[in-house]
């Protein structure tokens, strides 16, 4: 058996913290686009947050988006380039809390693109406020005696977007290497719903954030398989096949 | 398995211990090496590895390569 990380990775020395999950969802992504002949062709949208360091790990042709609006930014590089496979790349706070309107209405119209969301449960690059992913009585730098569902819930996009009429929607997680190899065929029909014209996909990525949760590296990703798994559940929750387009 | 074997480039390595916690044959372990930018880095057991490729699933900083054993 040969693993190699693919020749789109550029093994640059990025500021992603000890233990961060971005590493290996910018893997995975990569390793996709190489199994299926895509490197030279996917136009990759990123946030400004955590995911921007992305720029310099890949090798994809990349735009960078304002803050939380890599899907609007996606959508309309998908509309000059209809021929590539686009991608909106980013973490859960631009996705959910700041661009949450661009992330409903581009599932509401079934956009033809793939958002990857790295879940991690906070805002990352600010410094570990709370979101609206924070689970319940988590402890962040703004919710310090734990987060009160009662007060403020917690935002699980399964409920949110699960109804609506797009082509697919998972959770896989980035923590043990089942999970990893699950996360990435997840990533790859992703992609091949956008090739076959079927709509929007959006697949979250249950992620470590050790610097900002406060915990060992080790620790975190343990975190991940149980509490954060636990709640939100991983799993393909609208995969429609055909054309829905 | 069991011909093939892991690389490490441990200048890469930040010292998360991903891999430490999921090796099956605890091939990995943490020694004295420390990088330049100050993580004490992961070490390998060749004599213990057997190539499975759990290091290279679960590494954020592409440490690992899988490749086939020579001998």
């Amino acid at each position: 058996m040969n693993l190699k990380v693919p020749e789109s990775i550029t093994f640059a020395k990025t500021g992603f913290c000890p233990g961060c999950g971005h590493g290996i969802a910018i893997r995975l992504i990569a390793e996709v686009m190489e199994e299926m002949a895509l490197t030279e062709k996917l136009l990759a949208v990123v946030d400004v947050a955590c995911s921007s360091l992305a720029i310099d790990m890949w090798r994809f042709d990349t735009v960078m988006a304002a803050h939380g609006r890599p899907i609007p930014t996606a959508v309309g590089v998908k509309h000059i380039r209809p021929e590539n496979p686009v991608m909106a790349y980013f973490g859960d706070g631009a996705a959910y809390n700041i661009g949450m309107a661009e992330t409903v209405h581009a599932a509401l119209r079934n956009d033809n693109i793939c958002v990857f969301v790295v879940n991690n449960s906070v805002f990352g690059m600010t410094g570990g406020q709370m979101a609206a992913t924070t689970l319940p009585w988590q402890k962040t730098v703004t919710s310090p005696y734990g987060k009160d569902p009662k007060k403020y819930g917690t935002l699980d996009i399964t409920k949110v977007i699960g109804q609506m009429d797009i082509a697919y929607l998972a959770r896989g997680e980035l923590s043990g290497a089942a999970g990893i190899e699950q996360s990435k065929k997840m990533i790859k029909k992703a992609f091949e719903k956008q090739l076959a014209n079927e709509g929007f996909c959006l697949v979250e990525l249950l992620s470590e954030c050790p610097t900002n949760l406060g915990m060992a590296p080790v620790d975190m990703m343990k975190h991940v398989h149980t509490a954060m798994a636990g709640y939100f559940k991983p799993g393909e929750f609208i995969d429609k096949g055909g054309s829905g387009r | 398995m069991g011909s093939s074997k892991a690389v490490l480039d441990s200048s890469r390595c930040k010292g998360c211990g991903y891999c430490v916690e999921e090796c099956p044959k605890d091939a990995l372990f943490f020694g004295k090496h420390t990088s330049d930018k100050g993580y004490t880095t992961v070490e390998l057991n060749e004599e213990a590895c057997i190539g499975c490729g759990v290091c290279y699933r679960v590494c954020p900083d592409y440490v690992f390569e899988i490749v086939e054993a020579t001998e």
